[in-house]
């Protein structure tokens, strides 16, 4: 007990002494570190900066507005940027605005937090990564979207060429660009989608979506909440191939040690089941079809409109084991190919490499010792730099999973403040960010814009009976944030 | 909105409740019903026989308890174990949730959805199968939850989702040490 009491102690002594501390990205990643670092440290003062005047990241941009449940935990976040100790910048760009090294001057830690995304790459072929038709998307460009992201408000996807999208991936987010696709758009009208997002699907005439995989039931990335979520859609008729859903020994191996996957499988056997007995097509009727075991070769060019996407080519593939359970999909030299006039790419992230920051290209991060930023080889940290987030894990994991990512970055940010000098020496923070982004004539949007910004689209949102009207445009929001209260 | 009028007829009812005896019967009446609407509970209700200042202070008390008892609020013994292995000893009224409980008593344990079954954070560990075997079993949704938790165990539950009941007299949860999971299972792909 006392040594507990002396620690406490000690950890005190350190704490008072004002720490600053910026950083960059104001996700989950970035609040949960946040925090986790004001409980830490009494003397920590923290600047959370964001390119966008809109804090949140991905719970504000990526969640799916049907998913308000998912969105609860920015009443958290916002707890923590009206700490006294805490405060928001938003509209200020790492690498335009300010530099990495005008942020050491300032600042004892910085902290690396934003997973800047590239287009999807497809890790299969060179030719799909390249070839560039219309209809083509990433399916992050689809979600920022009808998600109102102010970079994508202008994407105009064109949702009546035919009655066919064909989504590559089965993970969560293809789950969710499935919905938004198949739900009934009085039920999403009470939502906080993009108003130019819901015209546009009011008038959409696509009914048929496939989500394609290259391996199988198995091994799907989706969860059960969703899949169980997309399953209960009314009047939605779900395929899946009976043949699929047949297991190998190595199947079962992995259904054993994953209580997950066994759940997921059991799903869509009994979807599957249940599928069997209702009629094929009637005409408009919505359709889900899970295609397994199918790897994207190439998209086809339509003839009738040059230049935009008119299907894909799938090479079936089959199974092979791997090693330590693993199995990885294998093409078998078949094609066939699928019609459509949309395709979305949901198949994962990858972030850029930011000036000044080592970065692993393979991996997409930032190389790193438990958040600590090392360059080179492994025995050399960047003093009083850190990451946590995407950037450091790579981008997988829920919102939950940077929780745990912002202990550990935590964690060693306390360790290095006890045993290695981060944190000692005057620094000017706070001041000496307000001093140079006044300089640069940087308009910043802090908590106080951000708020009016939140109000206004409350408001608007009253008046179309949905929980919130976003802004789209960076004009709007920069407006709404400097309107007078 | 609604909220808001009727909150501000609750403070009305408040500064009226020393004049009480004039107020006209139907007045009484509308007031309580206006309550009553917003509490959404058969409590209220049940008590528009008795004065509405009794009704007042009594309806409020009365809402994380079984409607049945007006006598003193039972409450069981909980012991949290936490990252550490340290033990934090604590009463809990019998009808509040695990997390609501341990947020009661400063006890750290992460409530990201506030409750809503969107996430796994409130995860515990029942450290005995005998009080495991008490609970009521998982809905598919708190399941489907449990799949993502970290370090997910046979007796692993969601704090929210757990009430307690005099059975769970003395029943001990441990919070998972999801940084050491995280450190060993890092390369464990998670979905979006």
């Amino acid at each position: 007990m006392s040594k507990f009491l002396a620690r406490r102690l000690v950890t005190r002594c350190f704490s008072s002494r004002p720490l600053h501390v910026c950083i960059v990205g104001s996700g989950p990643a970035g609040f949960y570190t946040a925090d986790k670092l004001l409980k830490a440290h009494e003397g920590a003062r923290i600047d959370i900066i964001d390119r966008l005047p809109t804090p949140y990241g991905l719970v504000r941009s990526g969640v799916a507005p049907d998913h308000p449940e998912t969105k609860i935990a920015i009443n958290q976040f916002s707890r923590v940027a009206q700490h006294e100790r805490c405060a928001f910048y938003g509209n200020v760009k790492l690498g335009s605005d300010l530099s990495l090294s005008e942020l050491r001057d300032l600042y004892h830690v910085k902290h690396g937090l934003f997973r800047l995304y590239l287009h999807m790459v497809l890790k299969v072929t060179k030719i799909l990564a390249f070839q560039s038709l219309g209809g083509v998307f990433s399916a992050r460009e689809f979600v920022w979207w009808y998600n109102g992201h102010p970079d994508y408000s202008s994407l105009k996807p064109d949702l009546k060429s035919s009655d066919t999208a064909v989504i590559l991936g089965q993970g969560n987010v293809a789950l969710d660009v499935a919905r938004i696709f198949l739900r009934p758009t009085t039920e999403l009208a009470s939502t906080d989608i993009a108003t130019h997002a819901l015209s546009a699907l009011e008038e959409s005439s696509i009914r048929k979506v496939y989500l394609v995989g290259r391996r199988g039931p198995v091994q799907a990335a989706l969860t059960a909440k969703e899949l169980r979520e997309i399953l209960g859609i009314k009047n939605l008729h779900i395929r899946i191939k009976e043949t699929d859903l047949s297991v190998t020994p190595a199947d079962e191996e992995e259904m054993k040690s994953s209580r997950a996957r066994k759940r997921i499988y059991e799903l869509l056997s009994k979807a599957a089941a249940a599928a069997k007995g209702t009629s094929e097509g009637d005409c408009g009727q919505r359709e889900l079809h899970f295609v397994f075991f199918r790897q994207p070769e190439r998209f086809l060019e339509s003839d009738e409109s040059k230049g935009h996407v008119s299907g894909v080519n799938l090479e079936k593939t089959i199974l092979e084991s791997v090693g330590s359970g693993k199995q990885i999909a294998v093409g078998t030299g078949e094609f066939e190919d699928i019609n459509c006039s949309m395709v979305l790419k949901a198949i994962g992230y990858k972030s850029v490499p930011v000036n000044g920051l080592p970065f692993d290209h393979k991996k997409g991060i930032v190389p790193n010792v438990r958040g600590r930023v090392v360059s080179g080889d492994i025995s050399q940290t960047e003093p009083g730099l850190y990451v946590c987030g995407w950037l450091k894990r790579g981008p997988v994991g829920i919102i939950a999973t940077n929780l745990y990512c912002a202990e550990e970055t935590v964690g060693s940010i306390s360790q290095d403040i006890e045993e290695e000098g981060v944190g000692k020496g005057e620094k000017e923070g706070s001041k000496g960010l307000m001093q140079l982004l006044e300089k640069k004539e940087v308009k910043m949007v802090g908590s106080s814009g951000w708020e009016k910004i939140d109000a206004k689209e409350k408001q608007m949102g009253i008046d179309r009976n949905k929980p919130r009207e976003k802004l789209v445009t960076w004009e709007d929001l920069l407006a709404a944030a400097s309107a007078d209260s | 909105m609604l909220f808001h009028r009727l909150s501000r007829l609750g403070s009305r009812i408040v500064k009226e409740l020393p004049r009480e005896r004039h107020f006209s019967v139907s007045g009484m009446r509308v007031l309580q019903r206006s309550y009553s609407q917003y509490l959404q509970s058969s409590a209220v209700t049940q008590r528009q026989s008795r004065t509405f200042q009794q009704a007042f202070f009594s309806s409020n008390y009365n809402l994380c308890t079984s409607f049945s008892t007006i006598s003193e609020t039972e409450k069981i013994n909980v012991i949290f174990v936490d990252k550490d292995g340290e033990e934090i000893h604590i009463k809990v009224p019998v009808g509040m949730n695990i997390l609501e409980a341990a947020h009661e008593n400063d006890i750290e344990l992460e409530g990201a959805c506030e409750c809503s079954l969107a996430c796994s954070t409130c995860h515990v560990i029942v450290m005995d199968t005998e009080y495991y075997n008490k609970l009521e079993e998982p809905t598919d949704e708190e399941n489907d939850m449990l799949d993502l938790a970290f370090g997910l165990t046979e007796t692993s539950r969601l704090g929210c989702q757990v009430i307690a009941k005099p059975e769970l007299d003395g029943i001990r949860l441990a919070i998972p040490s999801a940084t050491r999971n995280f450190a060993v299972d890092g390369f464990v792909p998670k979905p979006h």
